[in-house]
């Protein structure tokens, strides 16, 4: 679905990315595990679009998705919940729930998605009239997720989606993720936390200074015993 | 007395109003001051003073035709001396964006000559008495046409679609293009309101004036300016309620005796605000992103 070859990024004279192919295929969660600055939020703005390689090629669906502005990546199926949530704190729960599904036109189609996220997240619910810059972390954690599944895409990008949470949401985090690609969108996720990562993932990548040093199933990366010492803390 | 003067300090600041708050949405979205936003304005003037004298139509649709050619000159100065420039320092769009006031006025200089222009009277000159107040025809006209165009602003960027987007790119650039917002026309679209109220503001301070000139546009943006910065930049209401207040300010300076110092009150005004509150009245702290 997705495939990613060698690609290259630096930010200007510091090279971030140097030459990582990887693939995503449909129905899979891949993780891209890997430390700070290892390169793996890097990887994620470049196929979203809000960074553009210098060179390598990033092919979605067979096309290549490597030129194109945010707004026409998210167009072809692709979403991205930010490092950071990055929710739009003046506008309402319901209101960022709306900026998600920009590109729908059919309004019973949005109100249905907007249930559907009320479903799955029923604080938000609660909160729909809320400013989301008032919700708690894991809330706004949840309301950025249902706000990149507003367009529908078919493949989710998520960064460090556990990050800055309490232990028992980053447990939560992670089972929303299990079911939403159990509900059919395939997802890439970025995260420090290898355990958690790995615990959900199919196919993992070991990002390491812009390179990728390791890659498997989810099961080996977890049993191999460079990544325990590194990333497993063992 | 009271009273009239209000009434005319807000007839006033209606028009500050109009042009303030095309520099302060721009500032919300893209961090620029558009120092040419006052040219807007006073192309705008013209615009409707050529309609009336040379298509002779009725003042509506001149204000109209005022609005179009606006729109369309705010939003190409956009696309030809701003966002080229976007991803350079901040500073690059600012000289670019004095070097197109400097264009504009030179460039009305020699289309219509340095001297001013009568606004040719459109509108009877009737009086209404209410109390000890009289309020002309013209002030009406203008309060009731800032009052809709504020308040149907303020319903477009609360319901309407491309409204949320430029909330949504005002807060945060980038992840409002992740979500599928086409910045870029979000962007112009900023442009093109502004210029339609500074278009709007510039026919209707010829009509209260009776006068227009190719040079207009620079006190009266630097005012208009200074308003929004008063009410905090960004802040929609705020170039509102600035607006207001400095036009208000401004007749009151006047009417006290102190008629020489007319420009120098809104600049007095806006060193004594940001003194004691930097961000303006309705601005929000500054919130630097990590």
């Amino acid at each position: 679905m997705l495939c990613v070859e060698n690609l290259h990024y630096s930010y200007g004279a510091i090279n971030a990315l140097s030459g990582i192919s990887f693939q995503v295929n449909e129905g899979e969660i891949v993780a891209l595990i890997g430390a700070n600055g290892a390169g793996k939020s890097t990887t994620l703005l470049n196929i979203a679009g809000l960074l553009h390689p210098q060179s390598g090629l990033i092919k979605y669906q067979g096309k290549d998705i490597s030129k194109l502005p945010p707004h026409k990546v998210v167009e072809a199926g692709i979403s991205l919940v930010p490092e950071g949530r990055r929710v739009f704190s003046r506008m309402t729960v319901l209101e960022n729930l709306e900026m998600g599904a920009y590109l729908k036109k059919n309004r019973a189609e949005i109100k249905e998605s907007i249930e559907n996220v009320f479903d799955r997240f029923t604080r938000l619910k609660e909160r729909r009239t809320q400013l989301a810059g008032t919700l708690s972390g894991g809330e706004q954690q949840m309301l950025a997720i249902g706000r990149a599944l507003m367009s529908k895409p078919k493949l989710l990008l998520m960064d460090e989606p556990s990050m800055g949470l309490a232990p028992m949401l980053v447990q939560d985090i992670f089972t929303i993720a299990k079911e939403i690609n159990q509900s059919g969108t395939t997802i890439l996720l970025v995260e420090q936390n290898a355990y958690m990562a790995l615990s959900v993932a199919h196919h993992a990548y070991v990002l390491e200074t812009g390179a990728i040093v390791l890659q498997g199933t989810a099961e080996e990366m977890a049993n191999n015993p460079e990544v325990k010492k590194a990333y497993l803390g063992e | 007395m009271f009273w009239q003067q209000l009434i005319n300090g807000i007839t006033l600041g209606a028009t500050y109003a109009l042009i303030a708050l095309g520099y302060t949405m721009v500032y919300g979205i893209i961090q620029l001051i558009n120092f040419a936003h006052g040219e807007i304005y006073m192309i705008g003037a013209f615009v409707g003073v050529m309609a009336v004298i040379v298509f002779k139509v009725n003042i509506f649709i001149a204000l109209l035709m005022a609005i179009a050619v606006c729109i369309l000159i705010g939003v190409s100065v956009e696309r030809i001396a701003y966002k080229p420039l976007r991803r350079s320092t901040r500073l690059a769009p600012l000289i670019s964006a004095i070097g197109v006031s400097i264009f504009l006025q030179t460039l009305m200089t020699l289309i219509a000559g340095p001297q001013a222009v009568g606004f040719p009277q459109v509108i009877d000159d009737q009086l209404y008495h209410i109390g000890s107040v009289t309020v002309s025809k013209v002030q009406l006209i203008i309060l009731f046409l800032a009052s809709v165009m504020m308040v149907g602003l303020q319903l477009i960027i609360k319901y309407v679609r491309i409204g949320k987007a430029m909330r949504a790119a005002s807060e945060d650039y980038d992840t409002a293009s992740l979500m599928g917002i086409d910045v870029n026309r979000v962007i112009s679209f900023t442009f093109a309101i502004g210029s339609a109220l500074a278009a709007a503001g510039g026919v209707m301070v010829g009509m209260y004036f009776n006068s227009i000139h190719p040079l207009m546009g620079v006190m009266a943006g630097l005012k208009a300016f200074c308003a929004a910065v008063l009410g905090g930049i960004g802040s929609i209401p705020g170039a509102m309620l600035g607006g207001l207040f400095l036009g208000v300010a401004e007749v009151a300076g006047v009417a006290l005796g102190y008629g020489g110092y007319r420009d120098a009150i809104a600049f007095t005004l806006l060193i004594l605000v940001l003194l004691f509150k930097p961000t303006g009245l309705l601005g929000r702290p500054i919130q630097r992103k990590v």
